[in-house]
């Protein structure tokens, strides 16, 4: 076990290495986490023994330790490894020797450059980082090199670099960079400094070992629920299980009996129970008798959902796309129409919600694994009434992030529920008020309509209606009634379509809380336009794929992307029959692609179909032109791990409300994809010199187009809402 | 209070036998390598081993342990399986969040243990108590025959 350091002294301005988690020897890899310290302080730190930190990434010790400071959070995309490989390449770091520290809440140094907030989420940490740290690798080598230009009196323009050494070959002199920190504080940072060709890379497109793996199969990973300070005490809680609700009446006189049960913390809207473990806070409380005021949203039920999204979708919407006469090309040829239903959805991630905080009365401190740290920090110095600066944040790597953790619901409740109690408290959710308190995956309902002729779309329209949630989360990328994630990938369709328009209609729902789920707007609009698509094709009896080619004529990458896909998964021949395949099985192969999240992406899924409406995908065949891929095989891991997270929602995903409350609460009425229903999974990368693109998130926006494809292929039934229906599949229902 | 065997000390906790093994490891005795998922042994990233068999320790009391040793994540790498096991998860680099990972590996091992040289359907009856949100299977079973390979 691993001992977090009791906690440091608030007022120190030196304080440092407060999360120091170990310094984990693999293969010979120094890699330590470190949190809590600004990361460029230079001003006070130019003493003789003081890092040279020429920027908020690099900080360079006068013995050669190179740390990187790690603006994105590590949630299992990679992030920690690929982002450390472009700023090591541009410095010429010796990668195997760099450690890794997270970025304090700062909003000014580590602000995400794409949303203004510091945050993780979109697919974007690569295309946001990319020339920022790109240029600040490049930066401090360039200072690193005029040092040591200085130092032997030589023209800069004959030195090299390698492995965090500067190397002059004329004179076969070397120096390290750790000896050389000292010089190059005193160099001026060059405003633009020369980035690398590609050619020149050594980092950047190797399929390196992650840097956090080691520590993640021997248990020695410190998540958020993992924090220890000294003097714990645990918690548990429940919220309101109607939205909106609160507290009327608690009566705690059974639980504080029980063993190990201290304290019963009841606040407006929340009970928390304070014990000596965390199995005797959650049995205190189940012993709780709590009467809650329901109020306006306790007869809220799902039906009435739909009805009321399926009305606001009647309305025009506001135009977030158009191109030449929709209702003219509308007009013409063959028109088709259809409408798509997407559900509520929890993030369930494996790592329950949870926080652990001190309160003082000068200041906060607290553990968490959190996707948004400065917001982290902001809403605790709310809570507490604080200046920021009082508040100490340690982000912890994180279980799992898939949208959940860009929300402070949970730092905010721990806060409130530790500033009743003495000492730490680290309040850990049950799996079932993870799931019932969640922000979730908004319900989507989609128009679309179109007309074809030989092939071609002459118009096209699409409405799609749901709650915005960066009116909430971002409200900048709300504007004119439009929300930007909301009609992504549906405002860049990439197909040929002379006239166009796609409008958004904003419904809230009643009392349901919405929040940004992997895959994001893409996941509502990839799975109508593709499954629409389809629908095409097939009143055209055209094959699919060669539809959906002939109509992509401006889309060089994503057209050879469906080509190698389509190529790889032996479409257009006969399906083989597979080992232990069930007589009677209906067998398909279905194809989508997409352009999301700056990457092209074409998906083939084979799908068996049983008598009882049961689907099983046996394989995928994924081909991905991403532009340039900075660690290649986290790219082929973030497929396949967002392929099966799509899988989950198109064959399982669905939260429902009744009576204001959410319906489901485990894993065993929230279904995940298992092992044992896991297909093959073949991904494809194509070779690129573009600019990177997005990963994270493509995955699961590829998956469910393809399986209701292929489902289609199999059966002939369409299926226009998700999860898929067994018992339309069996013939017991209409769809 | 009881005494529990664990990764071959004698640890002595201080708690009713109801208490699931789970909380007094992570709570009790700082074990936090084995992690709380669901609560109803239905995600299995909690798996321990009890004289080298899979359990979920969310549902296990610690007074029905007795004197049955427990192995958890810090503690397997010290087994041959284990070992490899762990290098396999290394090798073809299975993690990605990594939180279901100590079950993951606790249930590969006590697999790899008992079927030295499994085959699917092994490695589904295995491994399908165990989630992964992050989608790791496909690595998953690849390293298990990896694992496999090399004991």
């Amino acid at each position: 076990m691993i001992d977090l350091p009791s906690p440091p002294d608030l007022q120190s301005p030196r304080r440092r290495a407060l999360l120091q988690v170990g310094a984990a020897t693999a293969g010979g890899m120094l890699f330590g986490f470190h949190a809590g310290r600004a990361a460029a302080d230079s001003s006070a730190r130019r003493a003789s023994d003081a890092p040279f930190a020429p920027n908020a990434f690099i900080r360079i010790d006068t013995h050669g330790k190179i740390t990187l400071i790690m603006p994105q959070v590590e949630m299992g995309q990679g992030v920690y490894t690929s982002l450390a490989m472009v700023l090591a390449e541009e410095l010429d770091a010796d990668f195997e020797q760099v450690v890794l520290e997270a970025a304090p809440p700062n909003t000014k140094l580590y602000a995400n450059p794409v949303f203004g907030v510091q945050a993780t989420g979109n697919s974007n940490s690569i295309r946001a980082f990319w020339t920022p740290l790109r240029k600040a690798g490049a930066a401090t080598r360039a200072l690193l090199v005029q040092a040591a230009a200085r130092t032997w009196k030589v023209d800069a323009a004959g030195l090299t670099t390698d492995r965090s050494t500067v190397i002059h070959a004329a004179s076969g002199r070397k120096l390290g960079y750790g000896v050389l920190a000292a010089t190059a504080m005193a160099g001026n940072i060059p405003a633009d400094p020369p980035l690398k060709p590609i050619s020149q890379f050594k980092l950047i497109g190797k399929p390196l070992k992650r840097l956090d793996t080691p520590d993640k199969v021997n248990g020695a990973t410190l998540y958020g629920i993992d924090a220890m300070p000294a003097g714990l005490k645990f918690a548990t809680l429940a919220a309101s299980p109607v939205f909106g609700g609160t507290v009327q009446r608690v009566d705690d006189r059974a639980a504080l009996m029980m063993p190990g049960v201290r304290q019963v913390v009841v606040l407006d809207n929340l009970v928390a129970v304070i014990a000596d473990h965390t199995w005797a806070a959650m049995r205190g409380l189940a012993a709780l008798d709590i009467t809650w005021n329901e109020g306006a949203n306790a007869q809220v039920e799902q039906a009435q959902i739909w009805q009321q999204i399926e009305r606001a979708s009647d309305a025009t919407g506001a135009v977030a796309k158009a191109v030449g006469d929709a209702d003219k090309g509308l007009a013409q040829g063959q028109k088709h129409e259809a409408v798509y239903r997407l559900p509520f959805l929890a993030h369930a991630p494996m790592e329950p919600m949870n926080c652990a905080v001190h309160v003082r009365p000068d200041g906060c401190e607290i553990w968490v694994g959190t996707q948004v740290a400065a917001r982290t920090q902001a809403i605790a110095a709310k809570v507490c009434n604080l200046p920021l600066d009082k508040v100490i944040v340690h982000n912890q790597l994180l279980g799992g992030g898939f949208g959940r953790r860009l929300e402070v619901d949970m730092t905010e409740k721990a806060v409130r529920v530790a500033q009743h109690v003495d000492g730490p408290v680290k309040v850990i959710w049950s799996r079932e008020e993870d799931i019932r308190q969640d922000v979730y995956r908004p319900m989507y309902y989609d128009r679309l309509s179109a007309s074809v002729a030989d092939g071609k779309i002459l118009g096209w329209h699409h409405r799609i209606t749901g709650s915005s949630v960066m009116a909430r989360w971002l409200p900048p990328a709300y504007q004119k009634n439009i929300d930007i994630d909301a009609v992504d990938s549906a405002v860049d369709i990439p197909y040929d379509i002379p006239n166009l328009r796609v409008e958004y209609v904003r419904d809230e729902p009643p009392a349901v809380p919405t929040g940004f789920w992997r895959g994001v707007g893409p996941n509502n609009n990839v799975f109508a336009i593709e499954s629409f698509f389809d629908e095409l094709a097939a009143a055209s009896h055209k094959d699919p794929l060669a539809f959906r080619r002939d109509l992509l004529q401006g889309q060089p990458r994503l057209r050879a992307a469906l080509e190698l896909a389509a190529s790889k998964a032996g479409w257009g021949t006969p399906l083989p029959q597979r080992p232990g395949q069930p007589a009677g099985v209906r067998t398909g192969r279905g194809i989508a692609a997409q352009v999301a999240f700056a990457s092209f992406i074409a998906t083939v899924a084979e799908v068996e179909v049983d008598g009882q409406g049961e689907v099983r995908v046996r394989r995928i065949v994924c081909a991905v032109d991403t532009g340039i891929a900075v660690n290649p095989d986290t790219v082929v891991a973030q497929l396949q791990g967002g392929l099966i997270f799509g899988l989950t929602a198109a064959l399982y995903g669905s939260i429902t409300i009744g009576k204001g409350r959410v319906q489901q609460g485990n894993f065993n009425d929230y279904r995940m994809l298992r092992i044992d229903q896991s297909p093959a999974i073949e991904v494809h990368l194509i070779d690129s010199s573009e600019s990177p693109g997005g990963i994270g998130e493509t995955g699961a926006t590829a998956a469910p187009p393809a399986v209701g494809n292929a489902i289609y292929a199999a059966t002939g039934i369409r299926l226009r809402q998700l999860p898929i229906d067994r018992e339309i599949l069996a013939g017991r229902r209409k769809a | 209070m009881i005494t529990l065997r664990i990764n071959g000390e004698n640890r002595t906790v201080d708690a009713a036998g109801d208490v699931p093994l789970l909380w007094a490891l992570r709570d009790l005795l700082g074990l936090t390598g084995t992690k709380f998922g669901c609560g109803i042994a239905q995600c299995g990233a909690c798996t321990v081993h009890l004289d080298g068999k899979a359990v979920r320790s969310c549902v296990l009391p610690i007074s029905m342990v007795g004197d049955q040793a427990i192995t958890t994540i810090e503690g397997v790498g010290k087994t041959p399986t284990g070992a490899s096991v762990q290098k396999a998860w290394l090798d073809l680099e299975v993690v990605q969040c990594g939180y279901c990972q100590s079950g993951q590996i606790m249930s590969a091992a006590a697999l790899l243990a008992q079927t030295p040289s499994p085959n699917d359907d092994d490695i589904d009856a295995a491994m399908s108590g165990n989630i992964c949100r992050c989608g790791t299977y496909v690595r998953i079973r690849a390293a298990i025959k990896r694992a496999a390979k090399s004991a």
